[in-house]
């Protein structure tokens, strides 16, 4: 057996106290330790993206992170992306809009990634938002509207920007 | 997953020496090592952390040399303005590489270090047989499933390929790794990695306690004049087919050879340069033609394992392509 750690995370602004066997992905402490079961297990192994939340505001894969890795370095999950009063971030509302799921079990993956993507600036034509949205698979096949959401979230985020 | 010891070091001395400890990894973007943890390939004891070590990610870009940190994240050199002017293959075949998440996770240091993506060598469970881990037990894609295996540099104890791009490129412009340990060292990245020869096991020239701190790469005019162009299964997120960087700088006429370099990825066990086909190419006039006569030498020595023929009649148009794009020849 391994010795448990005390640690400290920051998600979503929140400051959790933890105690966890040092081998505890992100991942795992998210969803088994501080019940935020948003961020989702796909393959586990860094090739599908649906473990994808932010740490330092930059887009990483949850389940090749440990968790005392971001000790004092904030991370965001889905379950943080909507306001305090519970307004849907943009890129949620486009999801909706443009039907960009089937299944849905890559969403939040595909949320987060999307969000930090705009972010990025890695937007400019749908050749470019493929291309960095390609980490995260859709076994349902989504990719046409997933990418028409991003384009639609990224212009409603320029022109709220102006 | 077999347990450890973690431990996060603040400055490069304290991670030297907690590196002596037997059974001792070095952690900072995690991306091959936490993987190959879970599926038992890597069966550390002892963790160092080394992802808060100040000063060791800095990319620097002067007249005469390119200096990263080995901290350096993937996404932040592959995005950084002087490099992408002044190297589009080392930027290229970064962002080329992975995706956006993994790149933001990994470091240039670890990218080097990355491991093969054999199938056979990652599933122990399933394959004792593998002499990269363990030495003696025999080559299972041998007579495997090796579509996706080495064509050059082979031996019959192991035919896995190198899987990185971002090396592929350093070979070719003559990059250097920075190296400390109880002594500095500086080792040129074509000599960095190993055949594999009987000893698969071994891949590279560093000693346990030995820490990658950053590379340089000297800035030469076909550095300016670069390329790195990676065929695949599907257009991306994936790794190379085969692929090649390649740089080139004419003389005065603006068609003849002064300098070219070439190296493989996707295709060999290590990254592999083309000096043979750089040596018939120098001080002559090219066009289509002369290209793809010398790159049909690309791949002299090459063996098929089985599935793995195509990338010998693959390797010799990749080559040409990426020649002509950089030469801008239709």
């Amino acid at each position: 057996m391994s010795a448990a750690r005390q640690l400290s995370l920051e998600i979503n602004g929140t400051r959790r106290d933890l105690n966890l066997d040092i081998r505890t992905t992100l991942l795992d402490a998210l969803r088994e330790h501080v019940d935020l079961p948003g961020t989702k297990k796909g393959c586990d192994h860094g090739q599908c993206g649906a473990c994808t939340v932010h740490v330092d505001g930059e887009r990483v894969l949850s389940c090749l992170t440990l968790a005392a890795q971001v000790e004092g370095r904030p991370v965001t999950t889905i379950e943080g992306l909507q306001t305090a009063d519970g307004v849907l971030h943009a890129v949620q509302t486009a999801f909706i809009e443009h039907d960009a799921f089937q299944c849905g079990y890559c969403t939040p993956g595909q949320i987060m990634s999307a969000v930090a993507c705009i972010r990025e600036g890695h937007t400019g034509s749908d050749d470019q938002i493929r291309e960095y949205m390609s980490g995260n698979l859709c076994r349902c096949g989504a990719y046409p509207h997933i990418v028409a959401a991003v384009r639609d979230a990224s212009s409603s985020l320029k022109e709220a920007a102006l | 997953m077999r347990t450890f010891d973690y431990v996060r070091v603040e400055n490069t001395s304290a991670a030297i020496s907690e590196a002596a400890k037997p059974e001792t990894r070095f952690l900072a973007g995690g991306t091959t090592l936490l993987d190959l943890m879970k599926l038992n390939v890597e069966r550390p004891a002892h963790l160092v952390d080394i992802t808060r070590l100040p000063g060791l990610d800095t990319i620097e870009v002067s007249t005469d040399v390119i200096r990263i940190g080995a901290l350096a994240k993937m996404s932040k050199v592959a995005a950084h303005a002087d490099i992408m002017d002044a190297a589009p293959v080392l930027s290229e075949s970064l962002w080329r590489a992975a995706s956006a998440q993994l790149r933001n996770m990994a470091s240039i240091g670890g990218n080097l270090m990355q491991r093969t993506r054999c199938t056979y060598f990652r599933d122990p469970g399933a394959y004792p047989n593998c002499n990269k881990r363990n030495p003696g037990s025999g080559c299972a894609a041998l007579e495997g499933i090796n579509r996706n295996h080495a064509v050059l540099g082979i031996s019959d104890a192991c035919i896995a390929i190198y899987p990185g791009d971002f090396a592929v490129s350093l070979v070719a412009f003559d990059g250097t790794v920075l190296v400390r340990g109880k002594v500095e060292r500086r080792i040129p990245i074509d000599e960095f990695y190993l055949l594999p020869r009987q000893t698969p096991n071994l891949e590279h020239q560093l000693s346990p306690g030995e820490m990658i701190v950053g590379i340089e790469i000297p800035r030469v005019a076909a550095l300016k004049r670069s390329h790195y162009l990676k065929v695949r299964d599907r257009a991306s997120y994936e790794f190379a087919a085969a692929s090649a960087a390649v740089g080139i700088e004419f003389e005065a006429d603006g068609k003849t050879v002064r300098d070219v370099r070439i190296a493989l990825g996707g295709v060999a066990t290590k990254p592999w340069r083309l000096r043979a086909v750089e040596e018939a190419l120098k001080g002559k006039p090219i066009d289509e033609a002369t290209l793809r006569t010398a790159a049909a030498t690309a791949v002299d020595g090459a063996k098929s394992s089985g599935h793995n023929a195509f990338k010998i009649e693959l390797t010799p148009k990749v080559v040409a392509r990426a020649l002509m794009t950089v030469g801008d020849i239709a």
